[in-house]
């Protein structure tokens, strides 16, 4: 119920002072621009989702540490507790009031064990909600960093209804009259990452990927085996330049050297700038005309073809031909025996995870 | 191009016909003639089985008012994905042995006297995942509802969200939350009904949502799958976890309705969940019916959050 506990040393600016020191280590800085790929394109975004897995990449506070002149984390859901994988507040950079929202995995085990390795809990998503509903009383525009391999899938998640938050969440987003910047900066892990990726327009840093389920899950559903993880990575085209050309992230903004672990001060540079475009971009908009946009890109997204069918009738009383039709129609016989049709209503579903 | 749909005779020569079912939770073997008049549930323990979608449709609608809508709509696949088998082969095999175009099949029907806005899904197809067209159906449906002023009643059945379609599967979430908060700010009811199963992105997006949540027995509801769950966090899942129950218990399901009963209570339901009258006068806010969209977009919002 406490926002914030005076007196406690601010985990943002302690976090990422230290973390600034001890990962920019110089060597990259400036770098960037093409570097050479793998030959193979499965090794190219195997190593991509390693990278986006760093353990070294610059988390949603180091980066704001970073990007913003001042920092003030809020806490609480207000119903529940305070979920350390979802961090929240406002922020000020280059003199544009925001709010911020993102995951947060930690950057040694210690911490990646009291964040739950940046996977919220339904109350990290309450608590994201409560304050995107603030941002949009008080007229600050929104800026969501994804960083999140999966919302926990675990039994308290399920109690609590990560389900339900996340859909809340995102049908909050989809109707917010605030600007909203989301940027994919790591893991972009499914629904967990969706819930605060509704945005007027969605950025990516280089390296992060997004898929719908983890590669590991995709391959041990339809490989049977997880370690087919990478094929798997390439068939969802998970890296985020592939994402651009679905039309699922907008742009993307490059990382320094190696990846953003080299160089954190420059990616967040990087991403200030780009930060900066997109919200005085948005600001020029008419808030209607901003919801109704954004509600015209998730509208969108997805292709499907339209075929001609004829009208279908409705069917009059079960005559003989329908008695006839279930007869012969093998998806209602079963005896335990694994036939195309019949097995097929009673097995344990084929696609577990989102 | 029209799909040629399946014929049945080819069908009836590869595969014996059957008369009885085992029933997989009391072991029952039981006539098949007698469970479709039971609507698939085993008289015995009350196991519910699963339906398709036109069983569905022919169970809680009255007889003869189901007009299908969009039944064109069908699958492309934009990741050009292949796993064992290319995903259109996929697609192709799924149609042939449904008959179905894809996992859900949507249009206007009648309850009990009362038109609504109605999509189903059918677990049979893929397992009842959703890509780009059931969340286009669901989110046609729900358009449908607010243009015409209908109750909108979607049945799940799927185990979340397709994979073959990637990150264009996920959004469908967006998309189908974009319309229903729409549906919501209009006052249009909502009745969401879980059947077995519905998990993933469909239980994470449109399902859990309604105004109303209604659920069968015993049906797997849940977010993760278990098999998920436990790789990831290493820890007993609790008997009954992701069952109906569990979820009634902790508060996401208003009530847990038996198969016999479920027409009866959606349409008593629906007896409440009126649209207001104002609404339905003015027909505020504007439609996003596919027609309307371009002319409902140059007007006003008139929903949303409000500046508070």
């Amino acid at each position: 119920m406490v926002d914030r506990l005076l007196g406690r040393p601010s985990e943002a600016k302690g976090d990422a002072k230290g973390a600034g020191k001890g990962r920019a280590d110089g060597k990259a800085k400036g770098g960037g621009g093409p570097r050479a790929e793998p030959d193979d394109p499965k090794a190219a975004v195997w190593k991509r989702v390693q990278l986006a897995r760093n353990l070294a990449r610059p988390r949603t506070l180091d980066l704001l540490a970073e990007m913003a002149d001042e920092v003030i984390e809020l806490h609480g859901d207000r119903g529940f507790g305070d979920d350390p994988a979802m961090v929240t507040g406002f922020a000020r950079i280059d003199g544009r009031r925001i709010v911020f929202v993102g995951q947060q995995k930690g950057a040694d085990t210690d911490e990646n064990i009291r964040r739950n390795f940046g996977m919220p809990h339904p109350e990290g998503y309450r608590k994201s909600m409560r304050v995107m509903e603030m941002a949009e009383r008080f007229g600050l525009p929104i800026v969501t960093f994804v960083d999140v391999p999966g919302a926990h899938p675990g039994p308290e998640s399920e109690e609590r209804g990560i389900a339900e938050a996340i859909a809340r969440s995102i049908g909050l987003m989809s109707r917010l009259r605030t600007p909203i910047v989301a940027i994919i900066t790591g893991e972009g892990g499914s629904g967990g990452a969706l819930a605060i990726a509704v945005g007027d327009v969605v950025l990516a840093l280089e390296n992060a990927v997004y898929s719908v389920i983890s590669p590991e899950g995709c391959a041990s559903i339809l490989w049977r085996t997880a370690d087919e993880a990478p094929t798997a990575a390439l068939a969802m085209r998970m890296s985020a330049q592939d994402q651009v050309e679905l039309g699922v992230i907008d742009r993307i903004v490059r990382e320094p050297g190696e990846g953003a672990h080299a160089d954190p001060r420059e990616t967040a540079k990087r991403l200030r700038t780009a930060i900066i475009a997109e919200l005085d971009r948005l600001a020029e908009l008419p808030l209607d005309e901003l919801v109704e946009l954004r509600y015209r890109r998730y509208r969108a997204l997805g292709p499907y073809t339209e075929v001609a069918t004829p009208e279908v009738t409705p069917p009059a009383s079960r005559g003989i031909a329908d008695r006839l039709r279930d007869l012969l129609d093998p998806t209602r016989w079963s005896m335990g025996m694994p036939l195309p049709g019949s097995s097929r209503r009673d097995e344990p579903p084929a696609h577990e995870e989102v | 191009m029209p799909i040629k749909l399946p014929s049945f005779r080819a069908r009836r020569d590869s595969y014996p016909p059957d008369l009885w079912t085992k029933c997989p939770q009391c072991g029952d073997m039981l006539f098949n003639k007698q469970l479709e008049k039971a609507d698939r549930v085993c008289p015995t323990c009350g196991h519910h089985f699963r339906l398709s979608a036109e069983a569905r449709l022919e169970m809680l609608l009255d007889d003869g008012t189901f007009r299908e809508r969009d039944a064109g709509l069908q699958s492309v696949d934009p990741l050009g994905f292949v796993d064992q088998k290319p995903y259109p082969e996929r697609v192709a095999t799924a149609q042939a042995q449904t008959g179905l175009r894809d996992a859900a099949v949507r249009g206007i029907g009648v309850i009990d006297g009362q038109t609504v806005s109605i999509c189903v899904m059918d677990f049979g197809f893929m397992g009842g995942s959703m890509g780009a067209v059931v969340g286009e159906k669901v989110a046609r449906a729900a358009e449908d509802a607010l243009a015409e002023r209908v109750p909108l009643i979607i049945v799940s059945a799927s185990g979340g969200a397709r994979m073959q379609e990637g990150t264009l599967a996920l959004m469908q979430l967006a998309k189908t939350v974009a319309v229903l908060e729409r549906v919501r700010a209009s006052r249009v009811p909502f009745i969401s009904v879980m059947s077995d199963p519905t998990t993933g992105g469909v239980f994470a997006s449109y399902a859990v949502l309604g105004d109303v949540n209604l659920a069968e027995p015993n049906a797997l509801i849940g977010f993760a799958g278990a098999r998920v769950a436990a790789g990831t966090i290493a820890q007993e899942l609790p008997p009954g976890f992701q069952r109906t129950e569990f979820l009634f218990e902790h508060g996401f399901v208003d009530r847990i309705v038996h198969r016999r009963e479920l027409r009866a209570e959606v349409a008593a339901l629906l007896r409440f969940m009126r649209v207001p009258e104002l609404y339905l006068r003015e027909g505020t806010p504007a439609s996003y019916s596919p027609i309307g969209a371009l002319l409902a977009s140059m007007l006003p919002l008139g929903n949303g959050g409000g500046r508070g």
